[in-house]
């Protein structure tokens, strides 16, 4: 039993046909990259899972439980389980960090204020800033801001963390230290879904690497084989477009 | 030249004084409860417009009308159509009444859009990493939108307070004892047209001005707050 | 006592306040072109012209912008003939429109020419584009769509300020709604028929507006939001 089943999934944004019958399973623990060109339709798959866009027709089950994201009360139950980081502006200007971090866990969640708020000063700790609690997020780097948004995810306890191209808008500097943010979440186990430009990295983290294009998914393999070998044209296409680059 | 000094002293009585003083006043009150309830109301408006349930859609659609109606209709004819509705309907012969339901309903449609603007300034991954932690609409709003949108909310809503001060001078039109009435008045009484209306203008300046130089400062000072 | 709507009397006079309507847009766009040309001139003291200037300017458009447009066009209609200036209403009304606009249109358009980035004309004179050149490819694009759309916003404000003009006796549109009224006594009927014409004049020059902005001066503007 898969943590995340999509069967034969399909989305538009108003007329446009972006996600187009997906099939995808994602074991627990696993970590599963997107790539693929621009308008491919991977940061739409992470929206869409996170009830952000909603299917037209499919299948989305999550630990064996079919989901019906038209649902109220089961969008409530998917929020629970997964949580996203976008590309910018992630943060709630008007909140300090440590708020930021801990205000979806005590006013949504409803938990103990005192214990979300050890909970966050660890996470805080854990992505190297804990000496920003009381920072606001115009203050921070892009790359302080984006580990705060990480660190907010992760105060929700969620089974599943969605990376939607996490360091595509950050300068080069800064892109490192969100990469090893996540590379300790890597090792811990957390099941992600990782949206991203950064090859390298993603060849390193990833268990599987998913190549999305026009809305449809291509080819899904071990890194090394995409990278190095992969089945399909249009794979080999772009990777080799990408690697050049590099 | 000597005529028009000669009228001075007669001009300013404190009779009339006081009469200008009480015109001015209403000029003041109209602007101010209309931008009040223009500001909650169109507050309301906004928010609303922005739902997105089916269920709501025929709110929306009147909000939408609503708005688009009373922003393009020129102040002397929404008055007037109010004057005579009223008149019509025999629900108060009240001309201030009038002149303030009116000014309301105006403010309403341009401050309702001023907040919806506002609303819409802020950037819509705000909106999604809030829905995607479970937040409700009316939630996302009070937690994260309005207390970021307030500072790009507040210098439109404040220039159109001051602008619609000069907007009311329409409801001399209907009657009603505001300034410009009051110039009318003194004019007709037999004032020279030139002390008449250029006090008047005077004391427009004197309401407007000094507003229009705090709400610079203030959007100077909202401006360096922002870093 | 009931009162029933009866539109049919008062649809007869509708081609009547059609050219009302026409009369109107006259004045608008008269008023309109006249605030820009002075307020262009004014607007260009406030830019490079001498301390004197700038401060005459400065007084100028801080009194026409913090006094109602009713309240100067009275002035001029009454007040002025204590100097011997007679107006007739029609250019009394232009006239204080016009000079009220010109106090507008050149903050309008002074905050255009503020507008101009200081690397678009370097880049130009790197490129060793003449004074003329510079001007012709690079500020006035840049400005033109940049004040599009307060200038046609200003254009819509101008258009239901002619509305004012029926006060003085001008036989706009306004002004022929009195003028029925006081024939047929039909108040609400006139007057909302009234309402709903300039609900669609300036329906049709936003959208016109709009139209002219995208694709003349690549300005994006929107219709209804």
């Amino acid at each position: 039993m898969s943590q995340i089943e999509i069967k034969s999934l399909n989305a538009y944004y108003d007329k446009l046909h972006v996600l187009k019958d997906i099939n995808l399973n994602v074991e627990k623990g696993e970590i599963v990259s997107l790539i693929g060109p621009s308008g491919s339709g991977k940061s739409s798959l992470l929206k869409m899972l996170v009830g952000l866009l909603t299917p037209k027709s499919g299948e989305v089950s999550l630990n064996n439980n079919p989901l019906n994201y038209t649902n109220k009360s089961d969008l409530r139950t998917i929020r629970e389980q997964i949580a996203i980081v976008f590309q910018q502006y992630n943060l709630f200007q008007n909140m300090n960090v440590l708020k930021n971090v801990c205000i979806a866990p005590t006013k949504i969640q409803k938990r103990n204020q005192k214990e979300v708020e050890e909970q966050a000063v660890a996470l805080l700790e854990k992505v190297g800033l804990k000496d920003k609690l009381k920072s606001y997020p115009d203050e921070l780097s892009g790359g302080q801001q984006q580990r705060v948004a990480i660190a907010r995810a992760l105060c929700l306890n969620p089974e599943i963390l969605l990376l939607d191209e996490v360091t595509s808008a950050l300068d080069p500097e800064l892109v490192q230290e969100v990469l090893d943010s996540i590379r300790i979440l890597a090792s811990e186990g957390m099941t992600m879904l990782i949206v991203s430009h950064e090859m390298s990295f993603v060849k390193e983290v990833s268990s599987r690497v998913v190549f999305m294009d026009n809305g449809s998914i291509i080819e899904i393999n071990e890194p090394k084989i995409i990278f190095d070998n992969p089945k399909e044209k249009r794979t080999l296409d772009f990777v080799g477009k990408i690697l050049k680059d590099k | 030249m000597e005529r028009l000094l000669e009228e001075i002293p007669s001009f300013f009585t404190i009779w009339n004084i006081i009469f200008l003083g009480k015109a001015m006043g209403v000029t003041f009150l109209l602007t101010a409860i209309g931008c009040l309830v223009g500001f909650s109301v169109g507050g309301l408006l906004a928010v609303f417009r922005k739902t997105k349930s089916l269920v709501l859609l025929p709110l929306r659609f009147f909000i939408i009308i609503y708005t688009e109606i009373f922003r393009r209709i020129p102040f002397l004819v929404s008055l007037l159509l109010m004057f005579y509705v009223f008149q019509i309907l025999k629900i108060s012969d009240n001309l201030f009444l009038i002149a303030t339901i009116t000014v309301c309903l105006i403010a309403t449609a341009y401050i309702g859009e001023i907040i919806r603007s506002g609303i819409e300034s802020i950037n819509q991954t705000q909106w999604d990493a809030a829905e995607a932690m479970n937040f409700s609409y009316f939630q996302i709003l009070k937690e994260v939108i309005f207390p970021q949108a307030w500072k790009v909310i507040l210098p439109p809503a404040f220039s159109f307070f001051i602008m619609f001060i000069k907007d009311t001078a329409l409801a001399s039109q209907i009657g009603v004892m505001e300034l410009t009435f009051a110039a009318k008045i003194l004019n007709n009484k037999g004032f020279s047209p030139l002390l008449s209306f250029g006090t008047i203008l005077v004391l427009y300046f004197i309401l407007s001005f000094p507003l229009d130089r705090f709400g610079k400062y203030m959007e100077k000072k909202l401006v360096t707050n922002r870093n | 006592m009931g009162y029933t709507l009866v539109y049919t009397q008062v649809l007869e006079f509708f081609p009547y306040l059609i050219r009302g309507a026409v009369i109107s847009l006259q004045i608008a766009i008269l008023a309109f072109f006249g605030g820009m040309f002075f307020g262009l001139i004014f607007a260009t003291i406030r830019t490079f012209g001498n301390k004197l200037m700038n401060n005459m300017v400065i007084w100028y458009v801080t009194f026409f912008t913090n006094t109602p447009q009713l309240v100067q066009i009275y002035f001029l209609f009454f007040a002025l003939p204590e100097f011997g200036i007679l107006l007739s209403p029609f250019i009394a009304v232009l006239l204080g429109m016009t000079l009220n606009a010109a106090a507008y249109l050149c903050e309008i358009q002074r905050a255009g020419f503020l507008s101009i980035r200081q690397n678009e004309l370097d880049a130009a004179k790197t490129l060793n584009f003449t004074l003329i050149q510079q001007v012709k490819y690079v500020i006035l694009p840049h400005i033109m769509k940049v004040l599009f759309p307060p200038l046609s916003n200003h254009y819509i404000i101008m258009t239901l300020g002619t509305s004012m003009a029926a006060i003085f006796g001008v036989e706009e549109l306004t002004g022929r709604a009195f003028n029925i009224n006081s024939e047929t006594f039909r108040s609400v009927e006139i007057f909302s028929l009234t309402a709903l014409v300039y609900i669609v004049i300036t329906f049709m020059a936003t959208f016109l507006l709009a139209l002219i902005g995208r694709y003349f001066f690549k300005a994006k503007m929107r219709i209804i939001q």
